[in-house]
């Protein structure tokens, strides 16, 4: 039999990955196994290391748990007011920015400020117009009595008031950035297509849902995949607003909730922390395969 | 529909802002094209002739002059309100939809009146991929096509709303010599067929010869000569046409005129009539010269090649202002010495005032 190189067995290219691997498996993949066996150690403690035993338990308690279904509802109404909301704006503000001349770079400077500042000063301007305080009821309290309504207590009043100015904070925080990905795709459109249809007499509406959207399709459907994801895990924007005891405000989002759980006042539950974020995950990943799958249709490389 | 163009202009500002002059890319226009021919706008690129096919289209707004489609100014019409049907460069084909949908997308457009229900549109569309044979490929995406096949789309397109004028910008320029030849071809049949004024673009002599009823050659925005082919081609109205018509191009020498004598270099070419002394520009096309013995002209043999049915002596004379002579010659007899002799064929000469360029006429002496 002949004698078998090093080669013989790929491992000059595994020698090749290992540095790779090595990264990855560590810093990936390691702590994503861990936070899933995390998640069905039963009464875990994280000082001497120990469990009682192996089961659904985490899960059973965080499911049954009101604060975790607040954060569950929380983080639903909130992607799904925000993701289409503010593609949609950002679309109009992108469209309207490419079609001016004049001034279009003040524009795209001012609407681009908001990804450079920083979330918490952000909510503290936010904090200045809605919140209602001893001496003031805030800015926009002031437009409501003006027209004629009554004041409304934007950061401790109801539940609705609060997750108004909650999406309307998300959607003011997240446009920058889709607009300034919105206007290049849209300048990347071959100017020849819409001479093409403005020969054929194809009205302006028409050159937009028929030409322009399918051009730049690959870039929207980039955008909601990522608003998706990126509010799902929304929770800085939510502590700016409404300060860290977010389940007294019912505010909570479910990253809101995995860090109460981990180092909250009622913190120091590893497990459930686990099982919340293995919830999380399994729910961005169902939601990320629906899109994939919807978009097949209608976007076009 | 007869195109008319009167005294058209356009000038774009000057990007160099400390030259105020404005770029003149087409120069006071007239040209009255007549219905149903197929027209080429010829020249070297910066001509002027894409801006030209602009300006009837409408993309482009003229700076003076008027465009009339018959009786019709259509010169503040924009282009959806011309009925003109266009074929862009790169074609310009919406890479999301298919043949069919691309073909049906100008039909369903149409409002009012001029509302075609689906069936009517489809048999449209049919018909269109028919004429140009591209009916079978009716549900691939311009992606999957050949780029002859999407030029067939891309006129497809333009023509199933039957316009009145068809305008193709450098139809071939993106076609592979082969392809270049079947499809210019295909242009020619389309527009036989279907009878559409048509105005194509091209900086290919050959291209524009070959298959236009009539050629219009541009330089620098000005018109240089109107008329058929074959007529510009043995009548250039001055060296810039005559340089430009012909593969190979025409051979240039600084001659002169003396005592009803042509001479280039010190050699007497030919006797002619009716021409005063004078400093002259000779052209003579490649076939103009026949190898005689005894030739009036005598020149530096440099070598001879034969081109499938073409044989080319090439030679050097001192008074040429191309580097090498080429002329056209029969294959027979070749004898191959240092000097070659040549007479030259009399209608293939022309001659060129030295500082006008402009043509002078003469007559020869028989």
């Amino acid at each position: 039999m002949r004698k078998r190189k090093l080669t013989d067995w790929g491992l000059k290219g595994w020698l090749y990955l290992l540095p790779a691997i090595l990264f990855l498996g560590f810093f990936m993949v390691y702590p994503l196994l861990d936070v899933f066996i995390y998640s069905f150690e039963e009464g875990y403690n994280s000082a001497s290391q120990t469990y009682y035993g192996v089961g659904w338990y985490n899960y059973s308690y965080i499911l049954h748990d009101p604060y975790f279904l607040q954060a569950v509802k929380n983080t639903f109404i909130l992607v799904m007011i925000t993701v289409p909301l503010s593609t949609g704006i950002a679309l109009l503000i992108s469209v309207a920015l490419s079609s001016i001349k004049t001034l279009r770079e003040l524009f795209q400077t001012i609407y681009f400020l908001p990804y450079v500042t920083n979330t918490l000063a952000v909510g503290l301007v936010f904090m200045i117009l809605f919140q209602k305080t001893a001496y003031t009821d805030g800015l926009v309290n002031l437009f409501i009595n003006w027209f004629g309504g009554s004041s409304v207590d934007f950061i401790d009043g109801p539940y609705s008031a609060k997750m108004f100015v909650l999406c309307f904070y998300t959607i003011w925080v997240v446009m920058p950035f889709k607009i300034l990905i919105l206007t290049s795709a849209l300048s990347s459109v071959n100017q020849v297509y819409y001479n093409a249809a403005r020969v054929d007499g194809t009205s302006k509406i028409r050159t937009f849902m028929r030409i322009t959207l399918p051009m730049i399709s690959p870039m929207i459907f980039y955008l909601v995949i990522t608003g998706f994801i990126g509010a799902f895990k929304a929770y800085s924007d939510a502590v700016a607003l409404f300060g860290t005891n977010l389940n007294a405000a019912e505010m909570n989002t479910i990253v809101g909730y995995v860090y109460d759980m981990l180092y909250g006042d009622s913190g120091g539950y590893p497990s459930y922390a686990s099982a919340a974020a293995i919830i999380l995950f399994s729910i961005v990943l169902t939601i990320t395969c629906i899109n994939l799958l919807m978009s097949q249709k209608k976007v076009h490389y | 529909m007869e195109v008319i163009l009167r005294n058209l202009t356009k000038r774009f500002p000057s990007r160099d802002r400390k030259k105020r002059e404005d770029v003149i890319a087409v120069d006071d226009f007239n040209f009255q094209i007549p219905d149903g021919r197929l027209i080429g706008l010829l020249g070297p690129s910066g001509c002027g002739k894409s801006t030209t096919l602009n300006l009837i289209s409408g993309l482009l707004k003229p700076t003076s002059g008027r465009i009339f489609f018959g009786e019709d100014d259509v010169t503040d019409l924009p282009p959806e309100n011309r009925g003109i049907g266009l074929v862009f460069q790169n074609y310009a084909l919406y890479p999301h939809l298919t043949v069919r949908q691309n073909i049906l997308f100008p039909l369903q457009n149409l409002k009012g009146k001029d509302k075609l229900s689906k069936s009517e549109m489809l048999s449209k569309a049919n018909e269109a991929a028919k004429l140009v044979q591209i009916d079978d490929l009716m549900d691939r995406k311009p992606a999957e096509l050949s780029g002859g096949q999407q030029q067939r789309v891309a006129i497809a397109r333009a023509l199933v709303k039957m316009p009145r004028v068809l305008l193709l910008d450098e139809p071939l320029s993106n076609l592979d010599a082969r392809l270049r030849l079947q499809t210019r071809e295909e242009i020619r049949r389309i527009q036989r067929k279907t009878g559409i004024t048509t105005i194509f673009v091209t900086h290919d002599q050959e291209e524009a010869m070959s298959i236009s009823d009539m050629i219009v050659v541009m330089k620098d925005g000005v018109v240089q000569q109107i008329g058929k082919p074959q007529e510009v081609y043995d009548n250039p109205e001055n060296m810039f046409v005559a340089r430009f018509l012909g593969t190979p191009p025409i051979n240039l020498f600084v001659g002169q005129v003396k005592d009803n004598q042509l001479y280039i270099g010190k050699d007497a070419v030919l006797r002619l009539k009716g021409i005063g002394n004078q400093e002259v520009l000779v052209g003579i096309r490649p076939e103009g010269f026949i190898l005689q013995e005894d030739g009036p002209l005598c020149c530096t043999l440099s070598g001879v090649e034969v081109m499938g049915r073409d044989t080319s002596v090439v030679s050097q004379n001192e008074a040429s202002l191309n580097q090498t002579i080429r002329a056209i010659v029969g294959t027979e007899h070749l004898v191959m010495e240092t000097k070659v002799r040549f007479a030259l064929k009399p209608h293939k000469v022309f001659l060129f005032n030295r500082e006008t360029e402009k043509r002078i006429d003469f007559e020869v002496e028989a």
